[in-house]
């Protein structure tokens, strides 16, 4: 029983980690219909980003989330502007190979800078096991969740409450309208590709935290596990990504744990094409007609 | 107060506006008729900015409109109800309407603008925490008109308000115009039902195929037999 109660954590803590991401995919599709698949590798940029600002600064913890968040939410900015803003007319399958472009593109931008051979990301969240009656929980995990929970929930405050939030929200739905109420579309799909890529770089900080490396290809794997929590939660939707990321991470995690842990990428997998069959539009989506 | 001149716009390779030519009035009702595909929403469309005229001139209180950005356009005091009523569906009544005031900063009158729209639309009032996606088709027209009010235009322009709406509803819509346009909002009004769009406005331009065919007094094209054959029924 206690040890399944230590899966659960876990389950969370890696859940969380894909529900920060994906939220960052699920928040470009849903104002520009597109699937960034530049979107893992800007959370591994932003490892990189903290790994750097670790060695040069020696800053906490807190600072170098906060340093490596900016970072990422400028160079999503700037890969919006330059590389996806000149195709916004074009058909969307253009937008897409030049998603997949961009991928590689950093992914061999950080193999040429970093090297191929992963780095060791120090220890910036001390380890200290925490004893919670008789399960032992790391800090390092009750930061991750509590990290991710906290920008969830502001994430939720933001979209929900403030004028940019709403604008956004506005903008996912009906473009021209917005422009008719004198929203500046441009500006508004800037702010959603700077938070989208903030919540990656806090991702791939907490994911090179948690399993002490930083290398090119890392965001590969999260990345596309990412993408199927979003999908899997109803692509677009923000509480489709947060329940889609913990359901995949918690059944990553019992899977390994209790099945086999060569299966366990399979199976996630494996859910999100029955997921997809039986529901096309995920758990929360709703079958909407397309607006001609 | 706004004045089109000449304007050409292309939909891809078709020509949908010939040189056409009209202008509005401080104060009045100007409506365009026409049967479907006669252009009128992408009048509408251009003189907002949605669309580019590829040549002419559309001049908005003395300013030419291609100066000013789309998403500015609300600025100047204009504002556009647009076809299909296009109201943010996921977002409840009172975003709508906040949305509506997206340009404005005066919370004061903000305030005061909500409480008109909802003296003038009583229903929407009923509903300010349901998504305008769950109103029924005259509820959203009326969210529509409501939200464009918000930002105070000088000018509103509106593309098919009784487009699939009840015939009592039709009515309802139509007196709302005539009121918000005696309470001193200018209207150029873009209607298939061009019988009703006669009564309520002051002057009227018949289109056919992106051409201005007839223009006039209202009354007097409401009586023209040329008007009556092709648009009000015989």
């Amino acid at each position: 029983m206690n040890i399944f109660l230590q899966q659960l954590i876990n389950g969370l803590s890696v859940g969380s980690i894909y529900a920060v991401i994906a939220l960052g995919y699920t928040m470009v599709y849903g104002i520009i219909r597109l699937i960034n698949f530049a979107h893992g590798d800007i959370m591994m940029m932003g490892a990189y980003f903290a790994f750097i600002t670790v060695f040069a600064t020696g800053m906490p913890f807190y600072m170098v989330l906060i340093v490596s968040m900016v970072l990422a939410a400028v160079l999503g900015v700037t890969i919006e502007s330059l590389a996806y803003k000149p195709l916004r007319k074009a058909p969307r399958i253009s937008a897409l190979i030049t998603a997949i472009g961009m991928s590689l593109f950093l992914q061999n931008l950080a193999l040429v800078i970093f090297r191929a051979d992963p780095k060791i990301m120090p220890a910036i969240i001390p380890k200290r096991p925490i004893m919670i009656g008789p399960i032992q929980i790391g800090t390092v995990t009750i930061t991750t969740i509590a990290l991710s929970i906290f920008f969830m929930v502001l994430l939720d405050f933001f979209v929900k409450k403030t004028k940019p939030g709403k604008s956004m929200r506005a903008v996912s739905e009906d473009k021209e309208a917005s422009i008719l109420m004198g929203i500046n579309v441009n500006k508004t799909i800037s702010i959603t590709f700077a938070i989208g890529s903030a919540l990656g770089a806090l991702g791939g900080v907490l994911y090179s935290v948690a399993y002490t490396q930083v290398f090119p290809t890392m965001g590969v794997m999260p990345g596309l596990k990412a993408f199927v929590a979003a999908v899997f939660g109803g692509i677009g939707l923000i509480p489709g990504a947060m329940l889609g990321g913990f359901v995949i991470g918690m059944i990553e995690t019992i899977t390994k744990a209790y099945i086999s842990s060569q299966w366990s990428d399979a199976i996630v997998f494996g859910i999100l094409i029955i997921v997809l069959l039986i529901k096309p539009t995920g758990i929360l989506g709703k079958n909407e007609r397309e607006k001609v | 107060m706004l004045r089109v001149e000449d304007i050409n716009v292309f939909y891809g390779k078709i020509h949908a506006i010939h040189d056409l030519s009209f202008h509005v009035k401080e104060g009045e009702i100007v409506t365009l008729i026409g049967a479907n595909g006669a252009g009128k929403s992408t009048i509408l469309k251009t003189i907002s900015r949605l669309m580019d005229p590829s040549s002419g001139i559309i001049k908005f209180r003395g300013e030419d409109i291609k100066k000013v950005p789309p998403h500015q356009i609300i600025d100047m005091g204009m504002a556009h109800v647009p076809e299909g009523r296009r109201v943010f569906s996921k977002m409840t009544v009172y975003e709508n309407l906040e949305m509506g005031a997206y340009i404005r900063k005066d919370k004061r009158e903000i305030l005061e603008d909500l409480e008109m729209v909802y003296k003038r639309f009583p229903r929407l009032k009923e509903r300010l925490k349901q998504p305008a996606g769950t109103l029924s088709g005259g509820e959203q027209q009326m969210l529509a008109m409501g939200r464009a009010l918000m930002s105070r235009p000088k000018i509103l322009l509106m593309d098919e308000p009784s487009m699939g709406l009840a015939p009592l509803l039709v009515d309802e819509i139509f007196d709302i115009i005539e009121k918000l346009n005696q309470a001193g909002t200018t209207i150029l009004l873009v209607e298939q039902n061009a019988h009703k769009a006669l009564k309520v406005a002051d002057r009227g331009y018949v289109l056919e195929t992106g051409k201005i065919i007839a223009e006039g007094k209202a009354s007097d094209l409401l009586e023209d037999d040329s008007v009556r054959m092709a648009y009000l029924g015989g």
